[in-house]
């Protein structure tokens, strides 16, 4: 191989791009059933989801919709929320809407069930969280049209494929905000736990989750929105729901399509924002009633309060 | 008479990765603070300190911030390790116990109050005082009567379904104390409870609290840094500068005898009046004719002002058998006040 010196860096001299191709080719090879595997339990819940919010009848989904809103954050959510599932509704949006909504969905319960703990442990350990949170970085930096070839090669295509992309993608927050929540926890309340003979469990559950709550939630809303963000972009692999749409759109210069599912995606967005933050509200800013007093439950639950009070 | 509850003995406790190594070195070449900084990068946190709290008795401990006081307080229930030193609480080696005795002492017999109170702001004040009774696994109606009864004590009848957020400053480090108090322990452990408080609710709370322990008679450890504080609650004063204990006395003793420079900057303030006993300030009799008004051995300045304010005529002194053990005359007593 002759060298330029005038051009030296033309030359490939480490040649990741191979050495990426290589790996991939023997893991895809040899150990795709491992990944396969990974598969089964996105599988399951993801075929839950759908379906169950594509398979009833539109109005009741519409009405739980409605209660689960006014239940976390009180009628003016109610009213958000009833205003933009209906704007997809009355746009023929609906049923992609769900599919958007069931792999969101989907993706979130993962992202919590394996971010919130990674969170704890990187809180609890210094070392931990410097190994982590490069990694966090790549994931969040690096372009995710990059890993959808590999995961296509590991996991084929579609919304199992889809959710297993979009979680890559949507974890980093919630981990990051469960180690900062609980970082931030007043070290005086954990010694306070710790002099009246908690153990470490114990001060974990009943003190620093608790105080931390807020801040993991606003997490949970940063991922469920970067999960939506993801919706078009996973519809590369053939991923259904609303960013198909826009997908389909664009390819056939079809304005009208493309307009619908992003107005879609934004209608979703703005109805799941605005739900999932209401559920981090904490007590104290709720006026210290709690969540069975207030809202549809609420409803219920007061005159039966109010009955059981007068029958004593 | 002598029954010590808690008891320290020659305890050390350098913080920083080479504690071990600092600490060889400062028992064998005595290097100050300074030294120790410099030489092994590690912070003397408390040097050789020992005293001991007899069963029943308010012990303050007395330093400015950054003397070590509450570095010393949190050794009591091991919410700090000792770097060496033995700890003796209630006949027990709080020094060697394992994590589960800890917590099990930490829970039953030791009671805590935080400077800042420590309130954990999403339970309820009930919930907040029964918690060393939630982590030993009692039943919530036996956790309740108890929170009910800490929180009556304090004078918070009614509040236990209340949020620490919906209460002055002053109310809620009277939860703190019905925290302290919920498990019955025998010992409390109090970190500068009041210093967050204005002065006419610490002066409210320090009534309040002397009055319940002499009700309940805790052996009490009291971290303060007002020497006013110290010499209204403490039966016993330790002073510490540094690290170490400068004095260890009763109040009279500090305030009449101090030690040294630091200690004697310290008290010029503090008003003797109620503090200095006549056995102090008198002078022998030495075959001196009695003169017919006495005071007790006992008395303090006040009431030795009080007997001077109607002639100056001097006063023989009585020691608690009747017979006559000294003569204070108006210059001793004036002599006295001054300091």
């Amino acid at each position: 191989m002759k060298t330029d010196l005038y051009n030296i860096f033309d030359t490939e001299w480490v040649p990741v791009g191979d050495w990426i191709e290589a790996t991939l080719k023997y893991v895809v090879e040899n150990i795709r059933y491992i990944f396969q595997a990974i598969k089964v339990p996105f599988d399951l819940v993801l075929r839950g989801f759908e379906g169950a919010l594509t398979g009833a009848p539109d109005l009741l989904i519409y009405a739980i919709i409605l209660l689960v809103a006014w239940q976390a954050g009180g009628r003016r959510i109610a009213l958000i929320a009833g205003a933009s599932m209906l704007a997809i509704g009355l746009m023929g949006a609906w049923e992609p809407a769900m599919t958007s909504l069931s792999i969101v969905l989907t993706c979130v319960i993962f992202c919590a069930l394996i971010g919130i703990p990674l969170g704890i442990y990187a809180a609890r350990s210094d070392r931990f969280w410097l190994i982590l949170r490069p990694i966090l970085d790549l994931m969040q930096t690096i372009p995710s049209f990059v890993y959808l070839v590999p995961v296509v090669m590991l996991f084929s295509i579609g919304n199992v494929s889809g959710v297993i992309v979009t979680f890559i993608y949507a974890l980093p927050p919630v981990v990051r905000l469960t180690n900062l929540g609980i970082r931030q926890v007043r070290p005086d309340m954990v010694e306070a736990a710790r002099a009246f003979g908690a153990s470490r469990r114990q001060t974990l559950l009943k003190i620093e989750l608790p105080l931390a709550a807020p801040t993991i939630m606003a997490g949970l809303n940063q991922t469920i929105m970067m999960a939506l963000a993801m919706s078009v972009v996973s519809s590369m692999i053939s991923v259904t729901g609303l960013g198909q749409m826009v997908l389909r759109g664009i390819g056939r210069l079809d304005m009208g399509i493309a307009t619908v599912g992003g107005l879609g995606i934004v209608c979703l967005a703005v109805m799941i924002d605005r739900v999932s933050q209401s559920f981090g509200v904490s007590a104290r800013d709720r006026g210290h009633r709690k969540w069975y007093e207030t809202g549809p439950v609420g409803a219920f639950y007061r005159p039966l309060a109010k009955f059981r009070h007068a029958a004593k | 008479m002598s029954d010590p509850q808690i008891e320290c003995r020659a305890l050390w406790k350098i913080y920083g990765k080479r504690q071990v190594e600092a600490m060889r070195a400062v028992q064998e070449r005595s290097l100050s603070k300074e030294e120790v900084r410099d030489e092994y990068g590690c912070v003397l946190g408390v040097r050789n300190v020992s005293f001991s709290v007899e069963r029943g008795e308010i012990f303050c401990i007395m330093g400015l911030s950054g003397s070590g006081k509450s570095t010393l307080v949190r050794h009591i229930n091991r919410l700090i390790d000792p770097t060496s030193g033995e700890i003796h609480v209630a006949g027990a080696r709080v020094d060697r116990m394992g994590e589960t005795e800890l917590r099990q002492l930490r829970a039953e017999k030791i009671g805590m109050v935080f400077q800042h109170m420590a309130l954990w702001p999403h339970r309820t004040l009930a919930e907040n005082a029964a918690f060393g009774l939630e982590v030993r696994d009692l039943s919530p109606p036996k956790r309740r009567a108890a929170a009910e009864k800490a929180l009556a004590a304090m004078g918070l009848e009614g509040w236990a379904d209340h949020y620490p957020d919906q209460l002055s400053g002053g109310m809620q480090q009277r939860v703190g104390l019905a925290r302290a108090l919920a498990a019955d322990p025998e010992i409390l452990l109090m970190d500068e409870p009041f210093s967050a408080l204005d002065p006419l609710i610490r002066r409210q709370l320090q009534d309040q609290f002397l009055d319940l322990s002499t009700k309940l008679k805790k052996t009490t450890v009291f971290i303060t840094h007002d020497l006013d504080e110290a010499i209204r609650m403490g039966g016993h004063i330790a002073i510490m500068n540094d690290g170490e204990i400068v004095q260890i006395g009763t109040p009279e003793e500090i305030v009449t005898r101090p030690s040294d420079d630091y200690v004697r900057e310290f008290v010029k303030g503090i008003s003797r009046i109620g503090l200095v006993r006549a056995e102090t300030i008198m002078t022998p009799l030495d075959g001196r004719q009695a003169t017919p008004k006495t005071i007790s051995t006992g008395s303090r300045l006040d009431a030795v002002i009080d007997l001077f304010l109607s002639d100056q005529q001097p006063l023989t002194v009585i020691d608690p058998l009747g017979s006559a053990v000294g003569q204070i005359t108006i210059t001793d007593a004036l002599r006295a006040l001054r300091g």
